[in-house]
């Protein structure tokens, strides 16, 4: 399966890049995480803490435990200020 | 309703004059307007970052949430990106409503639920550096009020 992963505000500055497109066959955001988390030091310490992350699937806010079947976008950002 | 996301400024006053103005059955509309605040003189500028898609979409569901939970007329949501110098307006909110309850409730949900659950994340760039703005634990529970 083929993803496109997204990185918002300090989740984008410590991996270095606002987006990437991934093969994985992980089946779960959680999956997905531990599948990031092994690749580089960036990418563990980005995701050292999923209490201060959240995660949106197809642009909709999920839980780190939800599936990834046929989902086509992945965005993982910090909890959002707005206003 | 009206759901805009620019870098561009906005003329407060232009926009509440057009707001619900063709409704006949409106006798109360309500604004919010917010601004880039510097308490302390530090600061240079407020960099706002969203999720483009996304963005558009979170306000529009929250916005036809108020329509719908309190019977509006209107309502009108205005929030810029980019980097904005103390003083400059961040974004607005707008309800229009028969009366005035219904149209003060609608703008204070918009608020609260903008803050929390609409995809922009500030970084304030100060003289002693720049930092990521961190969401507060009462901008959260300010949501379970609604």
């Amino acid at each position: 399966m083929t993803l496109d992963i997204l990185y918002f505000a300090w989740v984008r500055e410590r991996i270095g890049e606002p987006r990437e497109r991934l093969e994985t066959s992980a089946k779960t955001v959680a999956g997905l995480v531990e599948e990031l988390r092994a690749r580089e030091p960036r990418y563990a310490a980005a995701f050292a803490d999923l209490s201060a992350l959240r995660v949106a699937l197809d642009q909709e806010l999920a839980d780190f435990d939800a599936p990834l079947d046929g989902v086509r976008e992945v965005a993982f950002f910090p909890p959002m200020t707005g206003g | 309703m009206i759901v805009r996301v620019q870098a561009e400024d906005f003329d407060t006053g232009a926009e509440l004059a057009d707001f619900a103005a063709d409704r006949q059955d409106v006798g109360a509309v309500v604004s919010f307007t917010g601004v880039v605040r510097d308490s302390d003189a530090m600061l240079d500028r407020m960099e706002i970052e969203h999720y483009p898609g996304m963005t558009e979409r979170a306000l529009t569901d929250i916005a036809a949430t108020a329509m719908s939970r309190w019977e509006l007329a209107d309502a009108l949501v205005i929030h810029r990106h980019g980097a904005l110098r103390p003083g400059e307006r961040i974004m607005m909110v707008a309800t229009a409503a028969a009366h005035r309850r219904a149209a003060f409730e609608a703008a204070d949900f918009l608020m609260d639920y903008l803050k929390s659950r609409a995809p922009f994340w500030k970084k304030e760039v100060t003289r002693a550096g720049e930092n990521w703005v961190a969401a507060k634990d009462d901008d959260e529970a300010a949501l379970g009020r609604w």
